[in-house]
């Protein structure tokens, strides 16, 4: 056992991914929680843009949802939910997006949709959301996503938005103009695309992870790369931070709004 | 044009429209979706960029006939349960799903709200949406021939929104997260507007987000009437009751118990806030 989760893992990991100035458009959850902890970090001027028109938040507390009130009151501005999408995705002003999924193919293509088939699902996921443009106009995209060989599958059962397509530069030649998941972040590793191929290979694991536990915990025959480096555990530095930031939040969304009778 | 809100829904709001009800995250109009459900309003197409568990309430009560939606999820917590099964099992009848992304329906309401026959963007690219969604489709560039996605323009029969104030003329003042609200009321034959208070002067810079009174079908005054969710300014976002939500409305009989008691069997809001009170949040 290591003492830390590997949730805490994941999140510094893609947090140490951010660089101060970078503008990033962020998700809830995990990436909102690596964005932040760059911020307080290595990344004090890091751009928060959330989907719901906050630009430049500086939240002090994890939002629940997408349009939290800590986001607006610590926004540089808000604006109307349109031009997050036409003035700031569409124009390409987002260096960095994070997505998540319920399932991801070798090229990165990513399913949110329905598992099974759309008609009839054996699961209803909540939809694409934002995401198909944040995977299209985003100059790259960091996916956040646990390595299961039910989420790793060869095959999705609906692609919500685009990765590298069938690889190979398929991508690049639909005229995409981002370039794409440039980086997978697992609670085992990472994985990035092959120059050639594109398709998604291990390079880098987190301490105390063999090659062979990801390629298990993956559907498909994972490509393994020659060289892995190893991802430097969490600092106490980084934990302290995190656990910080998660104590405060915590304690934020358990707190009952007082009704007003 | 002020209207108690039971009278604005009876008046405003028939079986079988096209009803949107926007407000992302923040200002969503719960008290007035509530009302619908009470009046009994049927084959409703309900249209929201996130459904939020205001729909799901509404789907789960069965109100709804067909969605049009981009991300249908509890934010933070997980699935609306009662859109899931909906969709899943056809509870309480079958769902007929619109489905888009949200910068599709940013732009179909934009086109909407400008008399245009659909919204276009570079969107939608490489993903399945477009073969499960007939409406979304493309065009030519008459400039450079490159293919841009399209949508159709959404032109709600009402539309119904929540708002911090409104002064005594029934201009309507929004701030904080604003939405795609401004323009899914351009976009409407019917404007409805629930506000936290009204006031004689809204205070107001210039290029606030303000709704003239003449664009105004009908406004009422409910205080708290975003609840759960939340007016900027007057009280937080209830994230206690979006997470306890997850486990009412996951079970049908849980849910309709507790629509029964809070919504149904309560006369207004103001009743479903002290239903709300009487029991904490404890105990679903």
């Amino acid at each position: 056992m290591t003492p830390w989760t590997r949730d805490e893992m994941m999140t510094v990991a893609a947090a140490r991914l951010l660089w101060d100035g970078c503008v990033c458009f962020v998700g809830i959850g995990l990436p909102s929680a690596a964005a932040n902890l760059a911020r307080q970090t290595h990344a004090p001027d890091l751009v928060l843009i959330y989907e719901s028109g906050t630009l430049d938040s500086k939240p002090t507390v994890l939002p629940l949802s997408i349009g939290d009130g800590e986001l607006a009151s610590t926004a540089t501005s808000v604006i109307p939910l349109p031009e997050v999408f036409s003035y700031w995705l569409q124009s390409g002003r987002i260096d960095v997006g994070f997505l998540g999924a319920a399932q991801i193919d070798r090229f990165g293509n990513l399913n949110s949709t329905t598992i099974g088939d759309y008609r009839r699902p054996r699961t209803r996921l909540p939809g694409a959301g934002g995401a198909p443009e944040i995977a299209a106009h985003a100059r790259q995209t960091f996916v956040v996503l646990k390595q299961t060989p039910r989420s790793f599958v060869p095959r999705i059962d609906f692609c919500s938005s685009a990765g590298f397509m069938n690889g190979g530069g398929e991508r690049a030649r639909s005229g995409a103009p981002g370039r794409g998941p440039q980086v997978v972040i697992t609670d085992l590793g990472v994985l990035r695309p092959a120059p050639d191929s594109e398709e998604l290979t291990l390079v880098a694991l987190f301490e105390g992870i063999t090659p062979d536990q990801v390629r298990k915990a993956t559907g498909w025959d994972l490509r393994v790369a020659d060289r892995i480096d190893p991802v430097p555990p969490p600092t106490p530095e980084e934990l302290r931070i995190l656990r910080d930031l998660h104590a405060r939040t915590q304690a934020a969304h358990a707190r009952p709004v007082e009704l007003p009778c | 044009m002020f209207l108690p809100l039971k009278d604005a829904i009876a008046g405003h709001v028939e079986d079988g429209q096209t009803l949107a009800l926007e407000g992302f995250t923040h200002l969503i109009p719960f008290a007035a979706g509530q009302e619908i459900i009470r009046q009994g309003r049927k084959d409703l197409h309900l249209v929201r960029m996130t459904p939020d568990l205001i729909y799901d309430q509404m789907i789960g009560a069965g109100c709804a006939r067909a969605l049009t939606f981009s991300w249908g999820g509890n934010p933070g917590v997980g699935s609306l349960h009662r859109f899931r099964d909906a969709v899943e099992r056809d509870w309480p009848r079958p769902l007929e799903l619109h489905e888009q992304a949200h910068a599709g329906m940013a732009v179909a309401y934009t086109a909407g709200a400008s008399n245009l026959p659909f919204g276009m963007l570079r969107g939608y690219l490489g993903t399945d949406l477009a073969k499960v969604n007939p409406d979304i489709r493309s065009v030519a560039c008459p400039y450079t021939g490159e293919r841009i996605a399209t949508v159709p323009a959404l032109h709600p029969d009402v539309t119904i929104l929540h708002a911090q104030k409104a002064d005594r003329r029934g201009n309507v003042l929004l701030r904080g997260i604003v939405g795609a609200g401004k323009e899914a009321a351009m976009a409407a034959r019917k404007l409805l507007v629930t506000v936290e208070e009204v006031v004689d002067d809204l205070d107001a810079a210039p290029n606030a987000v303000i709704l003239p009174h003449w664009i105004v079908t009908a406004i009422s005054c409910v205080p708290w009437g975003a609840y759960p969710s939340y007016a900027q300014g007057y009280y937080e976002r209830d994230n206690a009751f979006y997470l306890a939500w997850d486990e009412i409305a996951r079970d049908r009989t849980i849910f309709r118990a507790w629509m029964d008691r809070h919504v149904l069997g309560t006369d207004d809001h103001a009743g479903f806030l002290r239903s709300l009170a009487r029991i904490g949040m404890e105990a679903p």
